[in-house]
């Protein structure tokens, strides 16, 4: 989240999309609650009318897959109506910035694309630059070159009826929702946008999300208090194992993965790596503070600070081509803990076969799982299946300390409640002994390939590890003492600091101060920063690029939500006058005055300090509709008919359906009763109870025309597979009317497997191994299926 | 100071926490149940279920779908039936305003299962005796609040004093009808002499399955209330006997 769950009471209004918050956010959505007693408006724009938008002010219903075409149409709403801020979009982004004459979009494709490699030539994707390379910049907004008016001709077609027949949002709706979310507009209105993986898994998922920022940023609405692009994670820790580098592409703290390829030497590596202007400047110090927190005194200036120890990315390996190349027989063995891929994963026909070609498996876990059973799983001969599997038990979230770190960017400390049972462990005892126990097997060893995890510091402890000298390790510390950085602004590049990840640098900054058990809440009538309650990375600032909080004079939009201001009585440590003040910490140099050079370029994280209304993504530099890879229709927009940059496998199991044998769409989703792959859930009976069956949701047009009755079971089925389900008729689900043709959806939740007290098919057997062009996400939301009784 | 629970429908977003918080606090089985189209389940109270959370899809005056969601359990009546005609005294009045009730000495008449308005109290085939919603009195006495309100994330369910919750519920009956939801409506302040479980409802009672007018109903159980005494003579001596001759058999 660029702001954080209590902020969310300060918004004037709380667009819900991509997301069901109520239903799997139940907790915390009583900020969404809160913000509607101060005022605010909730809109809730769903496929489906969900649990969150009974709690709505306004619903409006779209068709999976078209949420770019829908906040396009609310982007040319509000470019067509100026109800832009037209100063925070002039002076914050880039939407002044000229663009090389020669850039251009046509027929669905922006200028580069090359047909034979399928793939975009990005050389017009620029700006023009001055004689100092800066960009060449109309302040008017008038240029034709200009970033806004490009952005104005680009979505001009995005008109309301445009989004009523490619959505199915009825016209007067979909204005409903535009009108009230462009209110927020008027400088010092505040509205916030949450989304999860309604909007995350799609092929073209991060230009979706991109939409929402350029949105945001022209409503003035990024960096506010109740403003903001919210991302609402789908566990508690998910936060943390992104920041800690859970995925393959990057290292702890964003910097980048070195690959082959591009990075033969550190040197290379911070040569390609480091811009030359904004924050990013500094990655040298915090990525030779990785080395040398990981490799100790191994790591000296003369072998690039044991940078050769580093593994290298030579090819791609994110999940789908994980279990793309696990299926092709290349991997041997997987460890998977705190994961279910056999119901979580998309096509798990293909990724339940591919576990079959695994030599081991080790499975960490509460309850066998279906990852854990594969072997036993339905039209699985157990007699045929070599892989070996080890399941051993696993501790739950209450019996384990540690910090969390929550989708607002805090780490919280937790306490462990209870020992686990028997011969249960948890996650750190897990990692702690293997990292223990191979370097005991490495012992002695001269081999080269060995030298790296040798080199590798590991003093935790012996049985638990003790997680307060990791994250100590992790916060960072001068390498001649071992004392505690206070922040990651004391890092070098030398080698005389150590950090494990920069950006959480100052959640331990002194002996003994685990800034994670902090404890001091504001007072409920507050704007509820809570500086002092847990620490909040960056260097505990709560909402970030909060200079755009303030006008470029330095006074805030929002005297009442104000965050931070500039002070030109304020006395520096230097005795100099003028500096940021505030309730948060400022996202800025806080001596640097709203007028000199740089002082109105809030996004200090890009180069230039502007927001990147312009950005390029693998499929474009701007946000375009294309349909779902699986469309029962044709995109109306352009005849580029699916994102030309999609990755999509092609194995034998990776089919894709015809729209004339699956002409309806398909979403999956998750209940509040349940948690994920139900792993937990499908295990306690009080849960069971409550959500028993597989279900599939249907409107009750598309039962009648099937012969479908409310409760009776019914088969749905996509080119992937099938599975039986209980049919849910219901007034909650519409079809669309897109202009004279009518589409059906269906939902289904993905919560159930074959094995727990509550089983049932997985909705995962119909998704497709569809990726989006630049994370490879999977495009479980937008898919194919047909449906008929059983 | 007679306490209550309100249960605010226009803040409920059905997250069953408080359905569970019951189950989990007077240790209550699940039930085996089956998916029937709704998300509603278990479909009915129970002797396992003391609180539910109903699922209700309507159209409002405008055409415009509704879901609209209650947590219902016993309403802890002023004027309550069940009370009314328990022989035995094994339910009974807390003075804080809670309809307790006292297992060891329920003789599993099911009076009160018949009598209760709102079709709350459920007979366990299993013990022999009733069950219903307590309100919690071990909690409350010992200065917590019902496990269902403890866990309820949006404060839909809110425990207190019974006046307070009345001013509370009727501030926010006019603010739903100031934002245009004309069905906003309080209920329980006057029913049944006033009940312990206020609900602001968002549309008409009827909509959540809550009589319009529930009535006293102890004429429809026993056409007398001087019968009632009878009866509970007649049942209370019924009981002894039936107690002795258990204690008798313990001794041989």
């Amino acid at each position: 989240m660029t702001n954080h769950w209590i902020d969310v009471k300060n918004a004037d209004a709380v667009l819900i999309m991509g997301s069901n918050a109520a239903e799997n956010h139940p907790i915390a959505f009583k900020w969404v609650l809160a913000a509607m007693e101060r005022g605010a408006v909730l809109l809730s724009v769903d496929p489906r009318f969900s649990r969150t938008s009974a709690l709505a002010d306004l619903y409006a219903p779209l068709r999976s897959g078209t949420d770019i075409a829908f906040l396009g149409g609310m982007i040319n709403h509000v470019l067509r109506n100026n109800l832009f801020q037209r100063e925070y979009v002039g002076e914050y982004t880039n939407a002044s910035f000229l663009l090389d004459p020669a850039f251009g979009f046509k027929d669905g494709y922006f200028t580069g694309w090359d047909p034979e490699k399928k793939t975009y030539d990005r050389a017009t994707w620029k700006f023009q630059v001055e004689a100092d390379g800066t960009p060449k910049q109309d302040g008017s907004l008038r240029d034709p070159h200009t970033v806004f008016q490009h952005l104005r001709r680009h979505f001009a077609r995005y008109t309301p009826e445009m989004v009523e027949r490619v959505c199915g949002t009825p016209k007067a709706e979909f204005l409903r929702v535009a009108e009230a979310f462009a209110r927020t507009g008027a400088p010092g209105k505040a509205g916030t946008i949450m989304y999860a993986m309604g909007w995350t898994q799609h092929s073209k998922a991060t230009q979706l999300i991109r939409t929402a920022a350029i949105l945001q940023m022209l409503l003035g609405n990024i960096g506010v208090a109740g403003g903001g692009v919210n991302a609402l994670r789908g566990l508690s820790n998910v936060q943390g194992s992104t920041d800690m580098a859970l995925l393959f592409h990057i290292l702890p703290g964003y910097l980048g993965m070195p690959t082959r390829k591009d990075h033969p030497t550190l040197a290379a590596y911070l040569e390609k790596e480091t811009p030359k202007t904004g924050y990013w400047v500094n990655k040298p110090k915090f990525f030779v503070s990785l080395l040398r927190a990981w490799y100790g005194e191994a790591a000296t200036k003369d072998n690039e600070f044991a940078y050769q120890y580093l593994p290298k990315n030579s090819a791609n390996y994110s999940y789908m081509d994980l279990f793309e190349a696990m299926y092709a027989g290349k991997l041997k063995g997987f460890i998977v803990t705190g994961q279910n891929p056999a119901v979580s994963g998309p096509n798990s026909t293909l990724e339940r076969k591919a576990l079959e070609k695994l030599e081991w498996l080790v499975v960490r876990e509460l309850f066998e799982t279906e990852t854990a059973a594969f072997w036993k799983g339905p039209g699985v001969d157990p007699a045929k299946v070599q892989t070996e599997v080890f399941l051993l038990p696993s501790s739950t979230h209450l019996e384990r300390e540690g910090s969390y770190t929550n989708s607002g960017r805090w780490l919280q400390w937790k306490w462990k409640a209870a020992d686990p049972p028997g011969d249960a462990r948890s996650d750190g005892w897990f990692a702690n002994q293997l990292a223990l126990r191979l370097k005991a097997l490495y012992a002695g060893s001269r081999a080269p390939t060995d030298r790296a995890f040798l080199a590798l510091t590991w003093d935790y402890g012996k049985e638990e590890p003790d997680l307060e000298k990791v994250l100590a390790e992790v916060n960072g510390y001068t390498v001649a003492d071992r004392k505690p950085v206070k922040s990651f602004a004391f890092l070098a590049d030398d080698g005389s600091t150590a950090c494990g990840n920069w950006i959480y640098s100052g959640v331990f900054p002194a002996e003994g101060q685990n800034r994670a058990k902090s404890r001091k809440a504001d007072p409920p009538e507050s704007l509820g920063i809570n500086a002092g309650w847990a620490f909040s990375w960056p260097v505990n600032r709560r909402i970030l690029y909060n200079r755009a909080s303030a006008d470029p004079r330095g006074k805030p939009w929002n005297q009442e939500k104000a965050l931070i201001w500039w002070d030109a009585e304020a006395e520096l440590p230097d005795g100099k006058k003028g500096k940021w003040v505030g309730v948060d910490v400022p996202d800025f140099r806080p001596d640097l005055a709203p007028d000199a050079k740089g002082g109105g370029n809030p996004f200090i994280m890009r180069p230039d300090g502007k927001g990147g209304i312009f950005a390029p993504l693998a499929e474009g530099p701007l946000p375009e509709h294309y349909e779902p890879v699986e469309s029962p229709v044709k995109n109306l927009l352009s005849n580029v008919q699916a994102n030309p940059m999609a990755v999509i496998y092609k194995a034998d199991l990776d089919k894709l359906g015809d729209p004339k044998e699956f002409p309806i769409v398909a979403t999956t989703y998750r209940l509040t009763e349940h948690q994920h792959t139900g792993s937990i859930t499908r295990n306690l009976p009080w849960l069971v109870e409550m959500m028993p069956n597989l279900f599939c949701e249907m409107s009750r047009e598309l039962a009648e025309e099937k012969g479908i009755r409310n409760g009776a079971p019914v088969i749905v089925r996509s080119a992937r597979g099938e599975v039986r389900a209980i049919a849910a008729v219901t007034g909650r689900f519409k079809p669309f009317k897109l202009g004279d043709r009518v589409v059906h959806e269906v939902g289904i939740p993905w919560h159930w497997g074959f094995m727990g007290l509550a089983k049932g098919d997985s909705a995962n057997m119909l998704t497709p191994h569809v990726g989006d062009a630049n994370t490879r996400i999977q495009e479980s939301k937008a898919f194919l299926v047909d449906v008929r009784k059983a | 100071m007679a306490k209550a629970i309100l249960v605010d429908t226009s803040k409920c977003i059905a997250c069953r926490g408080c359905q569970v918080a019951c189950k989990q606090w007077h240790g209550r089985r699940a039930e085996p149940t089956r998916f029937q189209g709704s998300y509603e389940n278990p479909l009915a109270l129970s002797a396992q279920t003391w609180r539910r959370v109903g699922f209700i899809e309507t159209a409002g005056g405008d055409g415009r779908l509704r879901w609209r969601f209650i947590s219902d359990a016993c309403k802890h009546c002023t004027d309550a039936s069940c009370l009314a005609v328990c022989p035995t005294g094994a339910l009974f009045r807390r003075t804080w305003g809670a309809v307790d009730l006292n297992q060891d000495i329920c003789n599993g008449c099911r009076y009160c299962v018949a009598a209760c308005p709102f079709g709350i109290v459920a007979f366990n085939e299993e013990s022999g005796r009733v069950n219903k919603c307590v309100l919690c009195p071990d909690r409350v006495e010992a200065g917590l609040e019902p496990a269902c309100v403890t866990t309820c994330p949006t404060d839909a369910l809110t425990f207190g004093d019974r006046d307070q919750l009345l001013s509370q519920a009727k501030r926010r009956v006019a603010e739903l009808q100031a934002k245009g939801e004309k069905g906003a409506q309080l209920y329980g302040e006057r029913e049944l002499s006033g009940l312990h479980q206020l609900f602001v409802l968002q549309e008409r009672p009827q909509v959540y399955g809550l009589p319009e007018q529930p009535r006293f109903a102890v004429a429809s159980v026993f056409p007398s209330s001087v019968t009632s005494v009878l009866a509970s003579v007649v049942m209370g001596v019924t009981a002894l006997v039936a107690f002795r001759g258990r204690g008798g058999k313990g001794e041989e």
